[in-house]
């Protein structure tokens, strides 16, 4: 879309509105609005495009350090090098191992234990056990990632089980907060049904119960996904062989190795951003309304 | 709603599972799993942590207790100092300059625009992005593009770059990580919009209310929890930075972006456990005491 073409409807748009307000203005288009999101989508635009520009061109001309100018020619030399030299495919394979033991594992281990607590509710026991979990909300990750290390260290957990399960571990009392919330809403008659026809607990969790917490279980595994993924701090503290670290961690481990080579540390980059990117663009309806349900709870 | 609400009621009335006596056991085996990871993995080492605050541990090896001399030391050190000093302007500066962008963005996006779920879908993307990655970008952007543009226009304050600037270095970081903590709050906000019903701004449009006395008098009094909600999450995050500093400027020049988590952890490696324990003691207790006031001074407004 030229500027021009979209700039007339604009100010026509904004004329009518504001000649009409109060009486049908409330139906026409927000035209200055829409500009000015426009405008300020750029802020998130501008640093893509230049990651994307920067990983195409070949070392020579990335030295220019233009960030802005299109790659002539069109170089894949910088995935090449950065594919080799952070070995990516290892990299790849450890950010997946700990985001789907996390994902996992965060599900079964809050739903479970909401629950328990959601039913049994009326029991001081389970009631304590519940403040017990949601404590963790308030505990910062530094705060105890020291004495974590060196438990880590200690259980042989120095790698990425040991991440996944901190992750989980983080997220335990604000996903079990989720989906005690979202069990409460679900009716006991349903469950009691069942439990005339013989049911036991065990069977009336995981097929009745489980199979309604799909929708807060999608919501808590993007979130999941979302933080395990592209963490930082967690794995560079916690996995002891540089070798077999995260995405993030390796971006960070070869900056020096990167040096002035531009086109290399952009390509390595816009490999770290793909994945998440891609995920987002094909599941975006599902992740907004996973984020918004999250958001509001 | 009403069929809840019966349903509710009915539970009460007849609480089944409550007639049974004790608890069938199947739901400690629910329990277990949750309870035994977080007591191994978060109050174990909490405790222990801050059991050898009182000590001169090394992080390994003998050590002997020396009481509370640690803390003392702390309030007497240049370096722990200034990274509070730090963290707190950071924080701050962060927490406001966010919500404002993700208020207004928010606001924009639940108006009667074009485009909505193509804009949507931009301003979401920094979320999905690893702060650390992100970070590398805007150092390239800040050593190179933005010099480059102070340069050509003879801004003598941007031709050289923000990170390398003791005074100014803090700014660029705020810029970063409101960059990509703007998202998350803007989705709280949408969904706090969209809580707003539209009769309510057709009916002060008909009496003649301009927007900026809509803004004033009916969304901003609907949406202030939401804004309680972003503040205390946002604060305690901004408090935890750490990712945009190790990307953007290695807590440089000289120790002037070092936060208090970048401090803590330089301390580790530099052998120095028992202190940093206590540092991050100190730490912990600052922000449940900020967590409490925020949550007393949002849950103390009416609505």
């Amino acid at each position: 879309m030229s500027t021009g073409t979209s700039i007339a409807p604009a100010v026509a748009g904004a004329a009518v509105t504001a000649s009409r307000r109060g009486r049908i203005g409330q139906e026409k288009t927000n035209w200055t609005a829409t500009l000015l999101l426009f405008a300020a989508s750029l802020a998130v635009l501008v640093p893509l495009y230049v990651t994307a520009m920067m990983a195409f061109k070949t070392t020579q001309q990335s030295t220019d350090l233009n960030a802005f100018s299109l790659p002539s020619p069109v170089s894949f030399d910088g995935f090449v090098a950065a594919w080799n030299l952070t070995n990516f495919p290892r990299a790849f394979l450890v950010s997946l191992v700990v985001t789907l033991v996390s994902v996992t594992g965060s599900i079964l281990v809050s739903s479970m234990a909401a629950y328990a607590i959601v039913r049994n509710w009326d029991r001081k026991l389970f009631r304590y056990a519940f403040f017990y979990l949601l404590a963790a909300m308030f505990i910062p990750f530094p705060v105890v990632a020291l004495p974590q290390v060196r438990l880590t260290g200690l259980l042989g957990l120095d790698n990425y089980v040991g991440v996944a399960l901190l992750h989980i571990v983080f997220g335990l009392a604000f996903n079990t907060l989720l989906f005690s919330t979202f069990l409460r809403s679900i009716p006991l008659e349903l469950e009691e049904s069942m439990r005339m026809d013989g049911a036991s607990t065990w069977q009336t969790f995981w097929k009745l119960i489980f199979p309604l917490l799909a929708p807060m279980a999608a919501t808590v595994g993007i979130f999941v996904f979302l933080s395990s993924w592209n963490d930082f701090m967690m794995p560079s503290l916690i996995i002891s062989q540089p070798e077999w670290q995260t995405i993030p961690v390796v971006n960070s481990i070869f900056q020096t190795q990167f040096s002035n080579n531009y086109n290399v540390s952009f390509a390595s980059y816009l490999m770290a951003m793909a994945p998440a990117i891609i995920v987002y663009v094909f599941a975006q309806r599902w992740v907004m309304s996973g984020l918004t349900q999250g958001a509001i709870k | 709603m009403t069929d809840t609400a019966v349903r509710t009621t009915g539970r009460a009335a007849k609480p089944v599972l409550r007639a049974r006596p004790g608890v069938e056991p199947i739901y400690w085996l629910f329990l277990f799993p949750a309870v035994a990871v977080f007591t191994l993995l978060i109050t174990y080492p909490a405790v222990e942590g801050l059991t050898m605050s009182f000590t001169n541990s090394i992080g390994l090896g003998d050590f002997e207790w020396i009481g509370v001399r640690n803390y003392i030391a702390l309030f007497r050190d240049e370096n722990i100092l200034s990274s509070y000093a730090f963290t707190f302007l950071f924080a701050a500066v962060s927490v406001i300059l966010v919500n404002i962008i993700a208020f207004f963005l928010a606001l924009g996006l639940t108006s009667k625009i074009r485009f909505t779920n193509p804009l949507r879908a931009v301003f979401v993307i920094p979320m999905v992005i690893s702060a650390i990655i992100y970070s590398f970008v805007f150092r390239f952007l800040f050593n190179n593009s933005v010099t480059q543009f102070g340069q050509a226009l003879g801004i003598e304050g941007l031709s050289t770059s923000l990170l390398a600037n003791p005074d100014w270095a803090w700014l660029a970081i705020v810029i970063v990580s409101t960059w990509g903590s703007v998202p998350s709050a803007m989705l709280i906000y949408i969904a706090g919009l969209m809580t707003v019903p539209g009769e309510v701004y057709e009916a002060s449009s008909i009496d003649g209310a301009t927007p900026w006395q809509n803004l004033r008098h009916i969304t901003l009094p609907l949406v202030v929890g939401y804004v309680g909600i972003n503040m205390i999450i946002g604060f305690k995050n901004y408090l935890a930075v750490y990712d945009q500093i190790v990307g953007l400027t290695q807590g440089g020049p000289g120790t002037a972006t070092r936060s208090v988590a970048f401090t803590i952890f330089a301390g580790f490696s530099g052998g120095d456990y028992a202190y940093q324990m206590a540092n991050a003691a100190v730490f912990f207790l600052i922000t449940i005491v900020i967590a409490l006031l925020q949550l007393r001074l949002t849950q103390g407004r009416p609505s």
